[in-house]
Parts: C-alpha cells; sequence; structure tokens
C-alpha cells in the first residue's frame, strides 16, 4: 500500500528521520530562579488561573486560558509595569489538537525582561480583542485574523489587512498548501473575467522558459516567423530566411548605403 | 473578451461623495511618496485628513509560509528580501534566533564582522531614509548627497561578500567569510569622510527654515502613543523613551562597545531626523572601536558545532566525517531542540524580532517576524488624522517604512 499523505498538514516535512531520534527540548527553567519573574507570576496568579509558567531562555513564559486573556494583560500592563506588547499571532495546531495557540509577546522597557502569554484555543473559538490595551493589536489581530482565521471579538475593525477582502482560505494555516489551492490559482481570471472564462483563458504557466510554439500573439516562439494572430496549429509556411541589403551593411568594405546617408 | 461589468475598482465598497463636505481620495499604491505599495485611503475636510486608512499588502509574499517549507539555512537568503534596505540586519536577526534556540557560541571574530556589517547597514539604511525623505520634502540636492556616500557603503559591503542589496553576509553560527585584504583600510577612509558629509547634510538641513517648517511639530507621537501603538526605534526615542535593545538587551559584541543613545523628546519629526543624524555618528564611532577590536581576535570565523553547523570547507574536503555531517546538514538540515524563542534585535527601522517555534524538525513550524515597519505603518491611522494633506507625505517619509518588511 502506499504512504498514505495526511491532509491537515501539507507543510514541508523532514525528507528522513531516524527511527531511534527524539527531539531534545529547550530547557526549562524554575520561575522563582528570577525574582522579577516569580514577582510577575505572583501577581498574574492572584488574578488569573496560571496553567503552566516557566522560564524559556531567559523570557517567562505563562499559560492562561484563552477567556482570562484581558485580566492577565490588565495586571502585566497596569501591575507589572508591561506597557508594550512587542507582537502577538498564533500558531496552528489543529492537526494535532484541534487548537490554536495564541501568543502575546511583552516587554518591561525599565527592566527590559520580556514575557510571553500562551493560551489555547479551539478551530472557531472567539478570542478577546486587546486592542483597549495595546494599540498595536490593531493591525496584529488583523493580521492574526487574516491568516489563521481566528475571530477576534470587539476588535474596532476586523477585516483581512494583508490578503485581499474576497480572498478564500486563510494562508498560514497548516491545511493551506506553499502554491495556493484552486481558489488562489484562479483568483484573477474569476475577479476580472469570471469563472466560465477558466477554461478559454487556461491555467497559469509559471515556467519562466516555457515558449508555446502554436501561439502566435505572445513575443517569443520558435519556428518561422508568422503574421500576428494566424492559426498555425497546422503548421507555419517554410519561409528561407531573406537578407536585405537595406539592413544588412558590410562595415569591412565602403558599403554604398552608408555613402548614400551620408 | 472582457466583461465590463467584472473589472471594477478595488474601492468599490468606499462613498466617494458624501453628504457632508468631507471628501475621499485615495493615496497609493502606486505614488513615488509612499516608499513602496502603501495604500492610504484619506478622508478630507478641505486639506485637514479627518480619517485615516491604511491599507497594506500590495508587496505580500508570504515569507512566514515559506519559512515553514524550507530548512533554516535554505530560508536565510529569503530573509534578505525583508528590510531590503539594510538586508544584513534581518539575516543576522535571524541567525541570532536560530543561534539563541541551539545554544551557539559564535566565535569573536565572526561577531566583529557581524557588528561591523549590522553598523555599516545601519548607516546605509539612515542614508536611505535621510535621502528619500527629503526628496519628498523637497530637498533635493540631499538624495544626491545621501546615495552618493551610501554607494560608498554599499562598495564596502560588495567588496565583502558580493551584493549590494541582498547580502546574505551572516550565516547561522558565524560568517562565510573572513575580511578581504584591505577592506578595514577601506572601511576606515569610508569613516574618515562620513562625518564631513553628515555636516554637509546638517549644514543643509537642520537649520534650514524651508526644512524647519516642514518637519516641526509634525508627525507628533506622545510617549504613551509610541507605547500603545508598538513604536520602536528611532519612532520610540524621537518620543523621549530611551530604550535601545544594543544597550538594554545587549546581544552581539554591543556590551562591550562604548556607545551612547540619541534621545529626542521634540516627539515630531523634526526630532527624530536628529535622532538619524546622530545615531550615524554613533555608527562610527562603533564601527572605529571594531577596526581597532579585528586584529586581536583569532581566525576562526564558523562555530564548531558539528551536530548544526557543518565542518570549514578544507575540513569536508579532508575528512570522511565532515563530509557525512555536511551532507546531512545540507540535504535534511538541521534540527533545532524542541521549543520557542523570541529574540529582538535593533535592526535601523526598531525592533526586529523572529519568533521561532521548533518542534524538532527540520522546518520551523512557525516562524513570525516581528518587524518594525508594520507597527510604524499602522500608527499612521492614529497620528494622520489632524494632519494637513501636505505633510502626510513628509510623515510618511519620517516614519521610514520599508513594504517589504510591513507584507512580509
Amino acid at each position: 500500500m502506499r504512504k498514505y499523505t495526511p491532509k491537515n498538514n501539507v507543510q514541508g516535512k523532514a525528507k528522513y528521520t531516524d527511527r531511534f531520534w527524539v527531539a531534545p527540548r529547550v530547557p526549562h527553567e524554575s520561575v522563582e530562579a528570577d525574582g522579577h519573574f516569580a514577582a510577575v507570576h505572583r501577581h498574574v496568579g492572584q488574578k488569573v488561573e496560571i496553567l503552566d509558567a516557566y522560564v524559556e531562555l531567559g523570557q517567562l513564559v505563562i499559560h492562561i486560558r484563552p477567556e482570562d486573556n484581558i485580566a492577565a494583560l490588565e495586571v502585566l500592563k497596569n501591575t507589572c509595569d508591561y506597557a508594550m506588547c512587542s507582537e502577538l499571532s498564533a500558531i496552528d495546531y489543529l492537526a494535532q489538537d484541534g487548537e490554536f495557540e495564541v501568543f502575546y509577546q511583552l516587554l518591561n522597557l525599565k527592566k527590559a525582561k520580556r514575557v510571553r502569554i500562551l493560551t489555547r484555543i479551539k478551530e472557531n473559538q472567539a478570542i478577546e480583542s486587546i486592542v483597549p490595551l495595546y494599540a498595536m493589536a490593531n493591525f496584529a489581530e488583523r493580521e492574526m485574523y487574516d491568516m489563521f482565521g481566528i475571530q477576534v471579538n470587539n476588535h474596532p475593525y476586523l477585516k483581512r489587512i494583508i490578503m485581499p477582502d474576497d480572498w478564500v482560505g486563510h494562508p498560514l494555516r497548516k491545511t493551506y498548501p506553499l502554491q495556493g489551492d484552486e481558489h488562489a490559482a484562479w483568483y484573477e481570471v474569476d475577479k476580472i473575467f469570471g469563472k466560465e472564462y477558466r477554461d478559454i483563458i487556461g491555467p497559469e504557466n509559471r515556467d519562466p522558459g516555457h515558449i508555446d510554439r502554436y501561439d502566435s500573439q505572445r513575443f517569443s516562439r520558435v519556428g518561422y516567423e508568422v503574421p500576428f494572430g494566424v492559426d498555425v496549429t497546422e503548421g507555419e509556411a517554410e519561409q528561407p530566411i531573406e537578407y536585405s541589403k537595406q539592413i544588412l551593411v558590410d562595415y569591412t568594405r565602403g558599403s554604398e548605403v552608408l555613402d548614400t546617408r551620408k | 473578451m472582457q466583461q465590463p461589468n467584472k473589472l471594477k475598482p478595488f474601492f468599490e465598497n468606499l462613498n466617494f461623495e458624501r453628504d457632508d463636505n468631507t471628501m475621499v481620495i485615495n493615496f497609493g499604491p502606486q505614488h513615488p511618496s509612499a516608499h513602496g505599495q502603501l495604500r492610504l485611503i484619506l478622508e478630507l475636510e478641505g486639506e485637514k485628513v479627518v480619517k485615516a486608512h491604511p491599507d497594506i499588502g500590495y508587496l505580500h509574499r508570504g515569507v512566514e509560509k515559506m519559512a515553514e517549507n524550507m530548512i533554516y539555512n535554505e530560508f536565510l537568503p529569503t530573509t534578505d528580501r525583508l528590510d531590503y534596505i539594510a538586508s544584513t540586519s534581518n539575516n543576522y536577526a535571524f541567525a541570532l534566533a536560530v543561534e539563541r534556540l541551539i545554544g551557539l557560541e559564535v566565535p569573536r571574530r565572526a561577531q566583529v564582522i557581524r557588528t561591523m556589517l549590522l553598523e555599516l547597514n545601519r548607516i546605509m539604511s539612515h542614508l536611505f531614509f535621510l535621502a528619500t525623505h527629503a526628496l519628498d520634502v523637497g530637498a533635493m540636492s540631499i538624495f544626491l548627497y545621501a546615495f552618493r556616500e551610501r554607494e560608498f557603503a554599499m562598495d564596502l559591503v560588495e567588496d565583502y561578500c558580493g551584493a549590494r542589496l541582498t547580502h546574505s553576509a551572516v550565516r547561522i553560527g558565524g560568517v562565510p567569510l573572513d575580511l578581504p585584504g584591505g577592506w578595514l583600510e577601506q572601511l576606515s577612509t569610508y569613516l574618515d569622510n562620513l562625518p564631513e558629509q553628515i555636516q554637509l547634510y546638517e549644514d543643509l538641513l537642520t537649520e534650514n527654515r524651508i526644512w524647519k517648517m516642514r518637519l516641526e511639530d509634525v508627525g507628533v507621537v506622545t510617549p504613551e502613543d509610541a507605547l500603545n501603538w508598538g513604536c520602536t526605534g528611532p519612532m520610540l526615542r524621537g518620543s523621549g523613551i530611551a530604550y535601545d535593545i544594543r544597550k538594554e538587551e545587549p546581544y552581539e559584541l554591543y556590551g562591550e562597545l562604548d556607545f551612547d543613545i540619541p534621545v529626542s523628546d521634540r516627539n515630531d519629526s523634526y526630532g527624530r531626523y536628529r535622532l538619524y543624524m546622530e545615531e550615524m555618528k554613533e555608527s562610527i564611532r562603533i564601527l572605529r572601536q571594531l577596526i581597532t577590536m579585528y586584529p586581536k581576535t583569532e581566525p576562526q570565523i564558523m562555530a564548531h558545532n558539528p551536530r548544526y553547523i557543518s565542518a570549514p570547507k578544507e575540513e569536508i574536503m579532508t575528512q570522511n566525517y565532515a563530509l557525512m555531517q555536511h551532507f546531512v546538514l545540507v540535504t535534511q538540515g538541521m534540527r533545532p531542540p524542541r521549543g520557542t524563542v523570541y529574540v529582538p534585535t535593533e535592526s535601523p527601522k526598531g525592533e526586529l524580532g523572529f519568533f521561532i517555534r521548533s518542534e524538532g524538525e527540520p522546518y520551523a513550524y512557525r516562524l513570525k517576524i516581528r518587524a518594525p515597519s508594520f507597527f510604524h505603518a499602522g500608527v499612521l491611522q492614529h497620528i494622520l488624522p489632524g494632519t494637513y494633506l501636505a505633510d502626510v507625505v513628509a510623515i510618511i517619509g519620517n516614519t521610514n517604512i520599508v513594504f517589504g518588511e510591513i507584507d512580509r
């Protein structure tokens, strides 16, 4: 039986993996190791339930429930001085767990410390917008919605930001192929001419070296020169290559044409 | 063949004729002062902007998607195409993120070369900013002067790595090449000439009446707004908040170098322009220190870690095991440990961060690029209302946004 290829994750995968290979993990340190992080952990823990917390590569990581995201970020912003949210986005774990992981990357400018808040939501679960706390989320959450299709509640303007408004699918999902899906391949044709023109126009040829022998409308073709738009499917008329005295000038000897032009 | 009813303008959802007095105009995406493919939908009341709606995505190439389908070393040249004005800063930010993930120590000579390239890129980027910004505002001669100096910097980078714009001059684990002979002398000649040139720009602009009228109190970003909207780099320091990642969270050799962080509390475009000029002078200072550091280093330029990094070429050509390792690393790719890393670096535009989630595979499970320009484009919708239409171009030029990294 040929190998089954999963459809829920069509991204690039390792060509070969040793049978006994176990990937090591980046070491997780205890929160108590750093005094500032311990205080942050305590403050957040008083407000919301912390599912897991550790220090990974010098940054505090806190796992919370998705409905607590506003409360946790409020504590971090107002009590712990995390004045800036550097980045927020999601990670697609639909194939494994049917969930998205949403992360908020926060920065304390006074102590130069960074905290990452992680939360997991189901595929069709919405998450509350953090725009009231950090206005940068205006663009970042729009991008998250655009790329993953995660609904954000109470966002001031939740529209696609990078892809066109009428795009089908969410490109950063693992189910979305790198080359794009059928809608992506026919996007311009469908939009400008209509679906019925797909057969007439034909699929896009992405080979830059491609030359169509029977195409007499475009610039480059193989074979004899033919008038524009002539049907050459039956083969074009064989023409000898014509040399013209007017054009071909022998520069080594004195040329009549050049002499007359002078 | 074409059906006229199918081809509609893209802004069909906009009503251009309003009952009230406002007018909606469409700025870009082909506007020469939009610094790329920025489209702004502006609602005007007379000449005053009432509402601004930045529309981005015209340069989207799916870089983050590509990162999920490439091995780490394969992705590195793609990062050139993010901030194509200073591409080494992107290469470096990505390489640093992967190095932090696998816990790699880079040899000192590679660190010196990398820091040199980063600062040279900063100068190139700032000169480009000055040139285009001045051109937008109307000072054509500055454009020519600044581009001349930028060409010399690009020649230096070309002498090092062979490319002018898409450098790929940094590798994961070090740098691919040592500096060519005579490069440091050329660099110091360049550094000797540059302050004079910067002085020329400042003489032309700083006290220039028109320049001041166009920039002073234009594009005001208060400190609260800067923090709230995720402004970083000169946009943040132009609002009086002295936060430079090179100083606060030092990476590479910045911890050992002696340099200052220029800050302006003017909050406006003029203050930011002054910052850019001062930052170029600081970069010259840093480069001068690096030139003296270079001769004291050992010749090794790539980290030695056979699990992740290929051996030097001589070893690959002479030793069987090094060749096997190299073969595995090229065909299968390195497998960093499972884990997440977010590494911020101070690119010329602001905080450029790479967020990498690794699942122990040769492909990144998720790679998010925190591009400073993305958030600087976002803040436009907040700072443009209330300004005049003529200032819009000045503000866009002053935010120094690059669409390669906004749309990714």
